[in-house]
């Protein structure tokens, strides 16, 4: 239910995502793996049109939008599809100058018009659901990196998207504090939460997640079930690279 | 001494009168316009077309660049060569708030500038458009870093409004020359004026203090902490 088909995006000259095709079904957790600069954050970007692609065509449950190189779609077009997804980012980006509550009833109040009752009804239970209702009071600045993560999980959940987007969610946290954000996002796929991940963290790549794709220089290397990926990667590549991974993983850190 | 007390005390209501006509409306209609001046003029520069933007940079190097004395006689003796008669306060006005607005959009610019782009990101992500993640979350924390400097500025233009008494505008100033040209006691006028202007911008600077306290309730931009 959401495809992307042959994404390619340029920045400047420098090709950094070479013609990624990919779907992800409904309820399915797929992890974006690889090496650093690989193009997963940008990849996720291009999902939700933080950046346009220069050309492929991307389709999230419905609605459909094909990219040509100097022609940027129009604000309602993007409205249409970012509408679709929600967004989780690696250093959390919660609005400071809000507490906890008011950065998940932000975009029910001021996009969907919602009442303020009805939104602060719906933020408390997305907020009990990632085990942060007790804090709905406090300024993120006295959260905790996972406190402060699990509200922005319940942000981005807040308008029910059809997709959640977690950009290397645990990698600002230590192992200790990502462990609650690791939790969260487990419960999430057991409810049958459509998520794509991009994460170096095992527990999330290995565990947690359905498939899992290997992205390295703009290129999906290798795709398939997270278990077998991980298991028996087909590729020398990807082997090679798991096994970095599942040795950071083995001194327990989730790099 | 007595002589001094009772002269103070006989120009105070004339000059207190000329500070709430003239000095306080002056400062105050002059800053609010010239905000909306300068908020105009840093969004422009920061995401307007080019053109645009070098129109407005070209208005902001005018008016840092010359004395406001000056830009004052231009607007009120000098446009009149023009065709263009305006009184004393009008004058005034546009000149203030031309000023402010050039020296308030640097303090805007920067201030908006320094709010992390991972928020206009977290606001687009949620669904806001431009004006919308502008209004809900990039300006109330640009505005909490330009307080400082913009109450600086408020408290410059208190006293700066003193020089529209050279353009005839009977502000708490020109009243105090006034009463000087029929008493001659300057010495006491002026330390009796200087000491209302003082007591006008530490009134400003308490609220200033008060306000910062209160938008800084809500702790730092965050780091990314763990
Ligand atoms: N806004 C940008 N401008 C220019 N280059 C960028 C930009 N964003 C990312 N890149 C480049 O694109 C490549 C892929 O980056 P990214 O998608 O962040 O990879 P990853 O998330 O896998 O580490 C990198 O080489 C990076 O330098
Ligand atoms: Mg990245």
């Amino acid at each position: 239910m959401i495809g992307l088909s042959n994404i390619e995006k340029r920045f400047g000259d420098v090709p950094v995502l070479k013609g990624v095709s990919l779907t992800v079904a409904e309820g399915c957790v797929t992890a974006l793996i690889g090496p650093s600069g690989g193009g997963k954050s940008t990849l996720l970007r291009c999902i939700n049109l933080l950046e346009i692609p220069n050309s492929g065509t991307l389709r999230i449950g419905e609605e459909e939008m094909s990219f040509q190189p100097g022609v940027r779609p129009g604000w309602k077009d993007i409205q249409r599809l970012r509408g679709q997804t929600g967004m989780v980012f690696q250093n959390f980006q919660l609005f400071p100058h809000r507490t906890a509550i008011e950065n998940v009833m932000e975009g029910l109040i001021t996009v969907q018009k919602w009442p303020a009752e009805r939104a602060r009804e719906r933020a408390v239970s997305l907020l009990r659901k990632v085990g942060m209702d007790h804090k709905a009071d406090a300024w993120p600045a006295t959260l905790s990196g996972g406190q402060q993560q699990r509200v922005a999980i319940a942000r981005a959940l807040a308008p029910s998207p059809r997709v959640l987007l977690c950009d290397e969610p645990t990698s600002a946290l230590d192992p200790e504090l990502s462990g609650e954000v690791v939790e969260v996002l487990g419960k999430l796929a057991e409810e049958g939460t459509t998520m794509v991940m991009a994460t170096h963290d095992l527990r999330l790549a290995a565990t947690i997640a359905h498939e899992a794709v290997f992205l390295e220089d703009g290129q999906v290397v290798e795709t398939g079930p997270s278990r077998e990926l991980f298991a028996r990667p087909a590729r020398e590549r990807t082997r090679r690279f798991v096994a970095t991974l599942t040795q950071q993983g083995q001194h327990g850190e989730g790099v | 001494m007595l002589h001094w007390l009772t002269l103070m005390a006989d120009s105070l209501p004339s000059l207190l009168w000329a500070a709430l006509a003239f000095t306080v409306p002056l400062t105050l209609a002059s800053f609010a316009l010239g905000l909306v001046v300068g908020l105009m003029t840093a969004v422009i520069r920061l995401f307007g077309p080019p053109p645009l933007a070098a129109i407005v940079r070209f208005y902001v190097w005018i008016i840092r660049g010359t004395p406001l004395l000056v830009q004052l006689f231009l607007i009120f003796y000098g446009l009149p060569s023009a065709g263009i008669v305006l009184d004393a306060f009008p004058a005034a006005l546009i000149g203030f708030t031309l000023s402010v607005g050039a020296y308030t959009s640097e303090i805007i610019r920067a201030a908006i500038g320094s709010v992390p782009k991972g928020q206009w990101e977290a606001a687009y992500s949620i669904g806001m458009s431009w004006t919308q993640a502008m209004r809900r979350t990039v300006l109330p924390q640009a505005l909490r870093v330009a307080v400082p400097p913009l109450s600086n500025s408020f408290i410059s233009l208190v006293k700066d409004t003193s020089l529209a008494a050279a353009i005839t505008v009977p502000e708490l100033f020109q009243a105090a020359q006034r009463i000087v040209a029929t008493t001659y006691e300057p010495l006491i006028l002026y330390v009796e004026v200087a000491l209302i202007y003082l007591v006008l911008s530490s009134v400003l600077s308490a609220m200033q203090v008060r306000l910062e306290r209160r938008l800084a309730r809500y702790g730092g931009f965050l780091e990314a902490r763990s």
